[in-house]
């Protein structure tokens, strides 16, 4: 594995009147877990979308694993959106089958085992599942591809404590360092920050800080999310 | 085990200092098998690269070895224990003196301050019929 997963190259995202990402430059470390951290409209969720060419940059360039986002990459990453995207009536059986037909590195057999970690039975009904167990289920699906790139965008927004902490522990043992990397924004900093190797600082479409978690903590003599409170004081 | 950290400090070195504090107390003896790298960031519920940092320093260290195709142990070498032991027993107290320094007391006083404090301490479990 090359030691960058992602690489952002003076990338600019322009919208009509504001610019979301104003040239920033990362490389995301493979066989990590990354955090991407920032207030709302900092440019994390555009950033994340450019991994997987759901956002056009207007300048510069996203390679992943060295090529540039299209049908190749689509498959080899697993993108858990922020919004809930399934279909009211479905089972959760039905929305694994949906799964398995649209996605060749889909692993049913693990997606099974997931879901019964995540406390939840096929037969259930998305309409009636909470946002805990929707999150849930989100976390099962994506952790069920094989694929070496895992991106996810505000797995544990609006979701009970009991739910968060059951996807971060689904999240770090389906986890396999020596053959992929994840890359997650969230305002859950407190929670999380055990689990980064890497850590993204994103303001106003500009990074601010980034750097190992550990050392970091170790440079500063504070915690990642009281060093959050300094970097966007 | 899941290990409560303090955030404000590198994760990697308090699990080497949780495995030596194990060492000392005998909890972890020369020659014993450590779990795999896998198993224990499952089992502490940390991420895996921080665990392969801190066997990675802890061999640095010579506190344990990887033996090929074996696993890692605790090294095989009763100085080690030793010397942990003392260099732990050495900056517990190094920063006790500094704390009663900062607080005005003397080398003295701090000596009587102790004595004071472990007879009083013995005097409690004899009063407790122990």
């Amino acid at each position: 594995m090359s030691n960058t997963a992602v690489e952002i190259k003076k990338l600019v995202k322009s919208y009509p009147g504001v610019d979301a990402l104003k040239g920033i430059s990362i490389n995301f470390p493979a066989g990590k877990i990354t955090g991407l951290i920032g207030p709302n409209g900092s440019g994390k969720s555009t950033l994340l979308k450019s991994m997987i060419g759901l956002v056009k940059p207007t300048e510069g360039e996203v390679l992943v694993f060295g090529k540039r986002p299209g049908r190749e990459v689509k498959e080899n990453t697993a993108f858990l959106p922020e919004i809930n995207y399934f279909y009211k009536r479905m089972s959760i059986e039905q929305v694994i089958n949906l799964y398995e037909s649209q996605y060749r590195t889909f692993n049913r057999e693990k997606a099974m085992e997931i879901l019964e970690f995540m406390n939840l039975t096929p037969e259930l009904r998305v309409k009636n599942l909470s946002k805990g167990m929707v999150g849930r289920l989100k976390l099962a699906l994506t952790m069920a591809r094989d694929v070496p790139l895992i991106v996810m965008d505000e797995p544990l927004a609006g979701i009970d404590p009991k739910s968060r902490s059951r996807i971060l522990e689904g999240l770090i043992s389906e986890y396999d360092a020596e053959k992929q990397t994840i890359i997650l924004s969230t305002h859950e900093v407190l929670e999380a920050e055990r689990f980064f190797d890497y850590v993204v600082f994103l303001e106003d479409g500009e990074v601010k800080l980034q750097g190992n978690a550990d050392d970091l903590r170790a440079e500063h003599g504070m915690s990642i999310q009281d060093l959050l409170k300094e970097v966007f004081e | 085990m899941k290990l409560n950290f303090d955030a404000a400090n590198p994760i990697y070195e308090q699990i080497i200092e949780e495995i030596k504090k194990m060492i000392v107390r005998g909890e972890l003896n020369p020659g014993d098998k450590l779990p795999s790298q896998r198993d224990m960031a499952k089992y502490i519920e940390v991420n895996p690269n921080t665990i392969q940092r801190a066997y990675r320093e802890m061999e640095l260290l010579d506190l344990i070895e990887t033996r090929r195709g074996k696993g890692t142990f605790v090294k095989e070498d009763d100085s080690m224990v030793i010397t942990i032991r003392n260099d732990m027993a050495r900056d517990a107290v190094s920063k006790f003196i500094s704390e009663m320094k900062s607080l005005g007391y003397t080398g003295k006083e701090i000596i009587e301050y102790v004595k004071g404090e472990i007879e009083k301490k013995e005097e409690e479990k004899e009063g407790n019929g122990e």
